[in-house]
């Protein structure tokens, strides 16, 4: 017999009262779970398809405007090609991905053009140094997500670069947009000459109501070459992490980077920014919430049985049991219920998302396998919490007066 | 001498008047005595067991256990004594409803923190002793109020205490059960050489006494053999 054994005879015992107990304590872990992995999820979607919208960062050259970019124009100011450089080998965390870019109009035959050069993953890749700067590499993911442990455990670790770097473009090679292909009647594996020089048309890109549709994209360097611009790239366009920018990620670029004009598109950043918010705040509330309706039905049940056992306590006490032993009897049985109520909790929460998920919001739900650990530290603290003033008053009673009450 | 008492006053205040449920009391217990405590309603007689038990405070007055005071030690200590030195037996009891026969028996132990094997092997021994050997997995709701007392009595000297102490065992019991008990406690205190206070109404329990104190509000009105 052991004061644990005591604690777990009197649970087995009384299994009605335990059963009570952890329903409420359960119930609120899994609402919490349930939220917190639907949320995820939810807010990996929402990243997932505002990255789809392009780059939330722009670097221009000090004095230039973003109608310059746009428009192209002939003596628009350019940035030194070394900035993309001191982007890469910094240390500033929430840079995801970037495309530094020399745009031009320039004349094929009697039409005007924009000519954007870019450079493609290939050349990023090659280089050592940028290698091991993280773009490529572990701190890869996708924009706002709440975490990289999130990312991993939805597969989304490449996906970005999947989509948004062209893995390859060689020398001599060019893609069209889709109004210009049809402007100057281009097909794919035609070829096209731009300022004296023949490009091989490699892919007529798809619609997208951008900019993007009016240009003709080459290798940054053919470009730079082409138009005697070497080393130099009107803007490099970025794909920051939403919370990075929130939390100072602009003044961190502007602090390497003095002679630039650094901006963001608004919009998606915003946007991204009030999801994560939203989302975390009825987290937050619900957490409130169940912490205080689970610390006080906890307590509530601890000071039941508290009095039920008044007789109980005074035995033990007048039998030699110190204070510290009741504390450990009431504790004890605070810590199980609160470790069986994270698990339980855990289960019903993420059974619940996994169900409700596709029909409620949309999205398939996977088991986050953290939240239980979450879960139980999160149940114990709270059972511990509601059980501390009940077990301070049991270690209080006197003996004797418990014994004569029966 | 195991146990002495010198000059014990114990006051209670009630509605402005002072009340002493124990007024100047002393006596002296030897090792191995039977000691009956008897007395009306209201003499103190359980006043002076809990003031014993060290589950009272005094007013003022030593207690002298195993040579030395302890009515001015800290709770921890006194705990100890508890736990070590002294076994109870009270009317009602006092076992845990539900735990069966031997884990009951097995608390004191337990509370002095002996291994699993050693707890069992000598709650077994006392439950034979006891006569309860074929009880031991049973409740106490299914056990006789005969056998439940035996149960009290097996966890109260199972640690090997140095005294029991205890308040009206048989005021629950059948004359002829309440014989039954107490032939059990003479045989304890005979065989075992342990100490027993007893407090008690009856007079058949009282002819038990190798020493009996009488009180009568608050004080020993006689003491002898």
């Amino acid at each position: 017999m052991t004061i644990l054994k005591l604690v777990f005879i009197e649970l087995w015992k009384r299994k009605s009262q335990l059963i009570t107990g952890l329903l409420a304590i359960t119930l609120g872990i899994a609402v919490i779970v349930a939220i917190q992995s639907v949320s995820v999820v939810s807010e990996q979607n929402v990243a997932r398809n505002l990255d789809n919208l392009g780059a939330n960062i722009l670097v221009l050259p000090q004095g230039a405007s973003i109608d310059d970019y746009y428009t192209s124009d002939i003596d628009a100011p350019t940035l030194p090609m070394d900035y993309v450089e001191r982007i890469l080998t910094s240390t500033i965390a929430g840079v995801d991905n970037m495309s530094p870019k020399l745009t031009r109009r320039v004349k094929v035959g009697d039409q005007s053009v924009v000519l954007t050069g870019i450079l493609p993953k290939s050349e990023i890749a090659s280089k050592p140094l940028w290698q091991s700067s993280g773009l490529l590499g572990a701190e890869l993911k996708t924009a706002c997500a709440p975490s990289q442990s999130a990312n991993k455990s939805h597969g989304l670790e490449d996906e970005k670069l999947k989509r948004k770097a062209i893995d390859t473009l060689n020398s001599k090679d060019c893609l069209a947009g889709s109004q210009v292909a049809k402007r100057l009647k281009l097909s794919a594996n035609g070829r096209i000459n731009i300022m004296g020089k023949e490009f091989n048309i490699v892919k007529i890109l798809p619609e997208t109501g951008t900019v993007d549709d009016d240009r003709i994209f080459a290798n940054l360097r053919d470009v730079q070459q082409l138009l005697g611009i070497e080393n130099q790239v009107s803007a490099i366009e970025i794909m920051g992490c939403c919370n990075a920018i929130s939390e100072g990620l602009l003044g961190k670029l502007r602090n390497i980077l003095p002679d630039t004009r650094i901006t963001t598109i608004g919009q998606i950043v915003s946007t991204q920014i009030e999801t994560n918010q939203l989302m975390k705040k009825i987290t937050l509330i619900m957490l409130i919430i169940i912490f205080f309706v689970g610390g006080i039905s906890i307590g509530n049940y601890i000071w039941a049985n508290v009095n039920e056992r008044k007789r109980e306590i005074g035995i033990l006490r007048m039998m030699g049991a110190e204070r510290s032993t009741i504390y450990k009897m009431f504790l004890l049985k605070a810590l199980i219920l609160g470790v069986a109520g994270g698990i339980l909790g855990y289960l019903l929460g993420t059974l619940a998302g996994v169900i409700l998920g596709p029909y409620l919001a949309g999205i398939v739900v996977k088991p986050v396998y953290i939240y239980l650990l979450w879960s139980v530290l999160l149940s114990v603290t709270i059972s511990l919490a509601g059980s501390l003033f009940p077990t301070y008053l049991a270690a209080k009673f006197d003996p004797h007066t418990n014994l004569q009450e029966d | 001498m195991i146990l002495q008492g010198e000059n014990i006053l114990k006051q209670y205040h009630h509605k402005g008047e002072t009340i002493n449920a124990l007024d100047h009391v002393s006596f002296k217990v030897n090792k191995g005595d039977f000691v009956t405590v008897t007395g009306p309603s209201g003499s103190g007689k359980s006043t002076l067991l809990l003031a014993l038990f060290g589950l009272i405070r005094l007013t003022s007055g030593n207690i002298i256990f195993d040579g030395k005071r302890i009515d001015n030690i800290g709770d921890r200590q006194l705990t100890d004594i508890r736990k070590k030195s002294i076994g109870y037996i009270l009317q009602s009891f006092a076992l845990i409803p539900y735990l069966t026969t031997i884990q009951n028996v097995m608390i004191p132990l337990a509370l002095e923190k002996i291994p699993g094997k050693e707890q069992a092997k000598r709650a077994r021994e006392i439950l034979d002793y006891v006569g309860l050997s074929d009880r031991m997995e049973h409740l106490p709701r299914e056990l006789s109020a005969g056998q439940q007392q035996r149960i009290a009595i097996a966890r109260s000297i199972i640690h090997r205490p140095q005294i029991i102490m205890a308040d009206e065992p048989t005021g629950n019991l059948d004359p002829t059960l309440s014989l039954e008990i107490l032939e059990f406690l003479k045989k304890i205190n005979r065989e075992n050489k342990i100490t027993i206070i007893m407090v008690t109404h009856s007079s058949v329990a009282a002819g038990y006494g190798t020493m009996k104190l009488h009180l009568n509000e608050g004080k020993i009105v006689t003491s002898g053999n």
